[in-house]
């Protein structure tokens, strides 16, 4: 005790902060160069794939029938036609997998968070969730296939693409949902009570405007990736190169489909269409991503 | 308007554990009375009783009996929301609703009851912002967002949420704790303003505060670890900080505790 307080007294000798050693020099120059070739490893692909796509399918989509016409009676060495057809498929479809999915997704995620939390029901629910996370999405179409086609006798359609991706989506919903009800804090729910407001009202009108931009967030993200899903549409759906608006009946192109079909097609005609479906695919989903934030920032909590 | 309050052997649960014993204690109508006592004694989960907020914590119960002007708030046919209707709760922690402007916050219970006529709301806004001493400093911004304001605007925002519904009892959890010594007392002068027309219980770790603002002290502690919390006694303040009958209290309150 005594010689602690004499230690603080004595005057100091020698500058009170010493100089950077070598050693942590280097173990800091060593650490930035591993850091910045992680981020080099991470990046220089994807930058590639992004160039390679703009590089060789931004002519084909600069041409206005790209966006107003069907291949619909072209040969293979046509330098013509669009991918109007397959562009419709692939927005109709991913809209109709959104439709179906958000509120079963948004209301199970209410369920688990706000009404089942702890109970048997809930758990199981989310260990079912967990199993169909896994699901490879190949496995999703068979069994739709299987179901809806097979033994419902239905055709195959862009619904039937529609509900393969549907079993995708709904556990990234249900997921995304959870998790932004979570972080929504106890004391508004509480607040929400203490003017008299009933639960569900709470949940509807002060919980979910909450959660909202983030649950908005997750589920478009969920969508740009079902919308580049191919294994499910070879199954179920059916490549058509005319231009089918009922997504409920009969073949129906969307994008994949239409860069598998080209893909086979050795001529350059099939090279431009397969570059350009897949330069139309990357904008549209960059386009679901822009409305994403638009929404987000609007549903966004006000500082 | 303001009701009168007995709570009468009331215990409280979380799941297995005992948290409160057998508090029976009254509340006068137009009157402040403050709940004092160690930290996890209990005051906030009698305060929570008050309202039914308590049953809102997954496993919690609460036996006894709470009679609001005779009506007992726990009987099997009242509906908890009705009762959180007519007492009012401020917390501890201002918890404005961020998706709100401060004009929606204010009214935020009437719309969500289905009020949808915009005089009437702007009249409830203004009225219930004076009445929480905040209309001068956010008139010009009623449609900014309520979690722009500072610590103690939010709080007294919240008041003013609490008192829009015009309850018949107001509960006040710690409401100046997290705010300076000069948003405190507009807080104290509001709370003497408020007791003209409603019933306030307050919960306060501040003596002077509930030497200034209350009518009626009750002092809580806890007999021991994981024991449960209960009354040790409740008087005037006056006599409770001057001539307390416990010398429990006494040593509380004089600083000489535990
Ligand atoms: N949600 C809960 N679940 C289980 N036990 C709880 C819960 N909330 C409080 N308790 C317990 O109940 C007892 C009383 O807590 P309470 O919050 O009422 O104390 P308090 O007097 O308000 O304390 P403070 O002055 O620190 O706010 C404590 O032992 C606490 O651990
Ligand atoms: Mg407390």
């Amino acid at each position: 005790m005594t010689t602690a307080t004499t230690d603080l007294h004595r005057p100091a000798t020698g500058p009170a902060f010493q100089g950077i050693g070598a050693g942590r020099k280097i173990k800091n120059a060593v650490a930035t160069t591993l850091v910045a070739l992680a981020f080099l490893v991470a990046v220089v692909p994807l930058v590639w794939v992004l160039w390679s796509v703009v590089q060789k399918g931004l002519q084909p989509i600069l041409s206005a029938d790209w966006w107003t016409h069907s291949l619909y009676g072209l040969r293979p060495y046509d330098d013509r036609g669009g991918a109007y057809h397959a562009i419709y498929g692939t927005v109709v479809q991913a809209l109709s997998t959104a439709l179906l999915s958000v509120p079963v997704g948004v209301m199970v995620g209410v369920y688990l968070v706000e009404y089942g939390a702890g109970t048997r029901l809930a758990r199981f629910t989310t260990f079912m969730v967990d199993i169909l996370t896994g699901v490879p999405s190949i496995v999703s179409g068979l069994f739709v296939y299987a179901l809806w086609i097979s033994i419902l006798g239905f055709g195959r359609s862009g619904f039937a693409v529609s509900l393969s991706l549907l079993l995708l989506m709904i556990p990234v919903v249900i997921r995304t949902t959870e998790e932004m009800l979570r972080i929504v804090p106890n004391e508004l729910r509480e607040a929400s009570y203490a003017l008299g407001v009933p639960k569900w009202k709470t949940i509807v009108k002060i919980v979910l405007p909450t959660a909202m931009s983030g649950i908005v967030t997750g589920v478009m993200l969920g969508l740009a990736r079902v919308m580049g899903e191919t294994a499910p549409a070879l199954i179920v759906g059916a490549y058509a190169s005319s231009i089918n608006l009922n997504v409920f009946d009969g073949n129906q192109a969307n994008l994949p489909l239409l860069m598998n079909d080209q893909f086979a097609n050795p001529e350059t005609a099939g090279f431009n269409r397969t570059w350009g479906a897949a330069m139309s695919l990357v904008l549209i989903i960059m386009l679901f991503n822009l409305l994403a934030t638009v929404i987000s920032r609007l549903s966004a909590i006000k500082k | 308007m303001a009701k009168r309050i007995d709570i009468k052997d009331v215990n409280i649960y979380y799941g297995k554990f005992h948290a409160v014993d057998s508090v029976t204690l009254s509340v006068p109508p137009r009157s402040v009375t403050a709940f004092i006592g160690p930290s996890g004694c209990g005051k906030s989960t009698v305060l929570r009783s008050l309202n039914r907020m308590h049953e809102v914590t997954p496993g919690a119960r609460v036996e006894g009996q709470v009679l609001l002007d005779g009506e007992d708030i726990y009987a099997a046919n009242v509906d908890p929301v009705e009762v959180r209707r007519t007492i009012g709760m401020v917390f501890q922690r201002p918890n404005p609703f961020p998706t709100m402007s401060i004009r929606d916050n204010v009214v935020a219970g009437l719309r969500l009851a289905g009020v949808k006529n915009r005089k009437r709301l702007d009249e409830v806004c203004e009225r219930s912002l004076r009445g929480a001493n905040l209309w001068e400093e956010v008139k010009d911004r009623l449609d900014k967002p309520g979690g722009g304001l500072s610590g103690g605007q939010q709080q007294r925002l919240c008041i003013a949420r609490a008192i829009a519904v015009q309850p018949d009892v107001l509960l006040m959890d710690e409401p100046c704790s997290a705010l300076d010594p000069i948003s405190t007392l507009a807080i104290e002068d509001l709370i003497t303003e408020l007791k003209q027309d409603y019933t306030i219980v307050i919960v306060t770790h501040n003596m002077q505060q509930a030497a200034r603002v209350s009518d009626q002290t009750a002092f809580f502690n806890l007999a021991g670890v994981g024991q449960p919390g209960r009354l040790v006694e409740v008087d005037d303040t006056e006599k409770i900080f001057s001539n307390p009958s416990q010398k429990a209290t006494e040593d509380y309150i004089s600083g000489r505790f535990g």
